[in-house]
């Protein structure tokens, strides 16, 4: 019974008419994905982006070149020197640098941070033509976090009650 | 040998240990902050706290003698607890207790990775904290420009106070006031200078205490870290170079029970800026008076050009004070080569010769040796200043009230008792022909010693001082076969000399001495003359010789040179040195030298294979295989032999025509002695200020006698 089964599938092409229905039937639905980039996916606020450096609300740096996210680093991608600040002898960098080519964005730097310096913020979009413009200074990474200031403030207000 | 059980195992410790060392050799760790083998015990912070069966409360073991322990009622040996429970609670309160005032400001502290109080809250703290009061803040003191004060951090160990009192012997730091109001100052707000003050950093169980220059340059963990030797010094003192990306960053000691303890002067310590100061990187080459850079080819083809056709007696060559062997022993080579006998290594002419032997230019007694000392005679020297943490160890016999010390020479304040003899060699003429009341003193001494400074041999009548001093070790058994105690000694103040000394880097046959060279130059008599980091010399002098000057900064030799090239600091290279002790000991590498400089030897090399006089090496294996050839002795890395003693008496037979001047001092400015400490900020700084303070003082005192008056 079976086999005359199987024959008069065969016969009639019905698996393959069954498939082509399916396929049709997605090509005339209306599409799944996001229209990117005039759309975009909801993002978690852990979302580990592009990398910042923030201020406080005064406007000072919030980096204390304790370089702890520079040990922690895995992938050895984060580069900093330090010394006392000319003006009031504070523990300041004098270099930050982050390899953005090395970053495995595993956010351990931003685990290790204990002043919420280093921030891996909800950017993803900073692809760039040359190896070069990926290599972050802390210039960069400064005018980074005074551009997503708004963002990973909230970011991190709403991840707090789970730290 | 008192018995103890210690967490269940049995063992025997020598009488008259502390409880803290008898866990210690079991095998135990026992965590401390005030405790420091090499300090007073103060027992003040109380985390070293263990539970000794049959006691009531649990004993501070840091100051708990195992001889002080009871057995138990059945003659039992005493048992200590050192992980139970009540230990393990105890231990968790005291850190709770030290954290309540110290500031949790880890991520800025420099002392973060390498703190003691960080590592045993993280072993044996709890974690949290149930404090939420106000913290104590304590005012900063500035004491020192070395030394960086973050008086909030201080847990009030009394370490840094003990140290300065104890070993530094200057009574500077003190701990005011009571319960919170307690802190570590100095008095009347004076600053802090001793030599070994940047000692206190290394022993500062937090960041209370930092290095200043270092101030946030680097953590510990991102520094390598080579272990070389000091040379600013003629001790030798071991140390570690912390060095990143090719710079080095900071010197630290390490220990080593022969030499230097764990002590090294600020010297040592903070003149690791002046390796970068001032550095010749390149060749240079004078052209119409002036220098300009040069390739390596070029330097060369002036110099062989310049040397053609000159005769060896016209060439002369001086080995500075911070040669090493290698370099030393190559350029001997090549004077030997050149048929020249001119060459000298005693910058600052002192009368030191071959003729004793090497126990007549060697400290004999040994650094270690001092400790049974009883009575030191020092002769024309300052060893607070030629050998600071040498010193240290004097003063420790000293104030253990086991040695006395008299000196003769310049009085100088050398941080203990000390009788005053006399200021020049007719003071020793006294004591050794009974006259002096100090002869007493030395006859009735069972291990006397003297030491001879820079300052009584480096002048016209050098010898016969030396002679002298041959003399007295003679006459009041300084110098004893029969138990081997050699208490005639030479303290110099350059690290090569010895070496230099070893390898008979000296006036060959006819030569001429420093001196002579220099007045040979002026004469016209001397055409080459190749300074070999020799910038302790009146260079002026030599203005009117073809000057090659070889060494790692641009320092006096370099101004007035027609060819410099760049040679390696001893951070640089892997070089030897001989201490004032005769200890043969090797630098290591830590960073590449800068530009174009190479090693020292190497460059001494390639010149003999421009001059058609290839030394016959050509690397630091056959150099140093041809050196051990020459000189055995210096094989022994790290090693000290006992020296012929027979030899010495040569010394004595020197006719005594002495001058009646005082003794001068070999060192007048402790912290300028040699071209990196001139090419070090921090090194010049220090020197202004101390000569500041004591024109205050001068002023001061003058100010007070007019009041008075």
């Amino acid at each position: 019974m079976a086999r005359v089964a199987q024959g008069i599938k065969s016969l009639f092409l019905l698996e393959f008419i069954a498939a082509f229905w399916l396929s049709m039937r997605y090509f005339f639905k209306p599409k799944a994905p996001v229209n990117y980039p005039f759309e975009k996916g909801p993002l978690s606020p852990r979302f580990r982006g592009e990398h910042v450096l923030r201020r406080y609300p005064n406007g000072e740096e919030r980096c204390i070149a304790c370089k702890l996210c520079e040990a922690v680093c895995p992938a050895q991608a984060i580069v900093i020197e330090a010394g006392p600040r000319r003006n009031d002898g504070t523990r300041r960098t004098t270099r930050y640098d982050i390899d953005m080519t090395k970053c495995i964005y595993c956010g351990l730097c931003q685990e290790a941070c204990p002043v919420e310096a280093i921030v891996e913020g909800p950017n993803f979009e900073y692809a760039t033509e040359t190896h070069e413009e990926l290599l972050y200074d802390k210039q960069r990474l400064l005018d980074n976090g005074d551009r997503w200031e708004r963002e990973i403030a909230k970011n991190i207000e709403l991840d707090a009650p789970y730290r | 040998m008192p018995k103890l059980i210690i967490d269940g195992a049995e063992i025997d410790v020598e009488d008259g240990l502390t409880l803290l060392q008898a866990c210690e050799q079991a095998g135990r760790e026992i965590p401390r902050f005030c405790y420091h083998e090499r300090l007073s015990i103060a027992g003040n912070c109380r985390m070293c706290l263990v539970e000794v069966k049959g006691m009531p409360k649990l004993a501070a073991s840091c100051a708990l003698g195992v001889s002080d322990l009871r057995p138990g009622p059945e003659g039992q040996p005493p048992e200590i607890l050192t992980t139970s429970p009540l230990v393990q609670k105890a231990r968790s309160g005291t850190m709770e207790f030290l954290l309540i005032n110290h500031p949790l400001d880890c991520p800025i502290c420099d002392q973060g990775g390498e703190c003691d109080l960080q590592d045993q809250a993280d072993a044996f703290g709890v974690g949290s904290s149930r404090y939420d009061e106000n913290k104590r803040a304590v005012e900063n003191r500035n004491i020192s420009p070395l030394i960086k004060t973050i008086m909030t951090r201080c847990i009030s160990c009394t370490r840094c106070v003990r140290f300065m009192t104890e070993i530094a012997g200057v009574e500077e730091l003190g701990q005011i006031g009571r319960g919170e109001d307690a802190e570590i100052t100095t008095y009347l707000n004076k600053g802090m200078l001793s030599e070994l003050s940047g000692n206190v950093v290394d022993i500062c169980p937090v960041g209370a205490l930092t290095h200043r220059p270092f101030a946030f340059t680097a953590r510990p963990w991102e520094m390598k870290k080579t272990e070389s030797i000091d040379v600013m010094d003629a001790q030798g003192a071991h140390i570690r170079i912390d060095t990143r990306g090719g710079n080095v960053l900071r010197i630290l000691p390490r220990e080593s029970d022969d030499i230097n303890e764990e002590w090294i002067t600020d010297k040592t310590r903070f003149v690791c800026d002046g390796l970068k100061n001032q550095r010749l990187d390149t060749p240079y080459i004078k052209e119409n008076g002036k220098l300009r850079p040069a390739t390596w080819a070029q330097a060369f083809e002036a110099i062989a050009k310049r040397m053609n056709n000159v005769d060896g007696k016209r060439f002369a060559a001086i080995a500075g004070d911070l040669a090493a062997v290698e370099e030393v022993f190559a350029l001997k080579a090549l004077s030997d080569q050149l048929g020249s006998p001119n060459t000298d290594c005693r910058t600052q002419n002192c009368s030191l010769s071959l003729d004793g032997g090497r126990a007549g230019y060697l400290f004999n007694t040994t650094i270690a040796g001092l400790d049974k000392a009883d009575v030191i005679l020092l002769i024309g020297t300052d060893p607070r200043r030629e050998a600071a943490v040498m010193n240290a160890r004097i003063r420790r016999g000293v104030s253990s009230g086991q040695t006395r010390v008299g000196l003769v020479g310049a009085p100088v304040d050398l941080s203990y008792d000390h009788d005053y003899l006399g200021a020049g060699p007719q003071t020793l003429v006294d004591i050794l022909e009974g006259k002096h009341a100090f002869s007493e003193v030395l006859k009735e001494a069972s291990n006397p010693l003297l030491i001879v400074g820079e300052g009584a041999i480096s002048r016209s009548d050098g010898r016969a001082v030396l002679a002298l001093a041959g003399r007295l070790a003679n006459d009041f058994a300084m110098v004893r076969e029969e138990d081997g105690w050699n208490g005639f000694n030479i303290l110099h103040t350059a690290a090569g000399r010895v070496g230099a000394m070893d390898v008979g880097f000296l006036p060959g046959e006819g030569g001429l001495d420093t001196n002579g060279i220099l007045e040979a130059s002026e004469a016209g008599n001397v055409e080459i003359v190749y300074l070999l980091g020799a910038d302790e010399i009146e260079v002026e002098r030599l203005s009117k010789s073809f000057v090659i000057y070889q060494g790692s900064h641009g320092d006096k030799g370099a101004a007035i040179a027609d060819v410099i090239w760049p040679g390696a600091a001893y951070s640089e290279k892997t070089a030897t040195y001989v201490n004032f002790e005769g200890r043969p000991q090797m630098t290591m590498r830590a960073v590449f030298p800068p530009g174009e400089a190479r090693e020292d030897w190497t460059i001494i090399r390639a010149l003999s294979q421009t001059l058609g006089k290839t030394l016959p090496y050509d690397n630091a294996m056959e150099l140093r295989q041809k050196i051990y050839e020459l000189a055995p002795q210096l094989a022994a890395i790290g090693a000290v032999k006992n020296q012929e003693m027979a030899s010495l008496r040569a010394l004595s037979h020197e006719a005594i025509r002495i001058q009646p001047t005082p003794f001068s001092l070999a060192i007048d400015d402790f912290y300028q002695t040699n071209p990196v400490t001139r090419a070090s900020v921090i090194m010049t700084e220090m020197s202004t200020l101390k000569q500041e303070m004591n024109a205050g003082k001068a002023a001061a005192h003058s100010k007070g006698m007019v009041t008075h008056g």
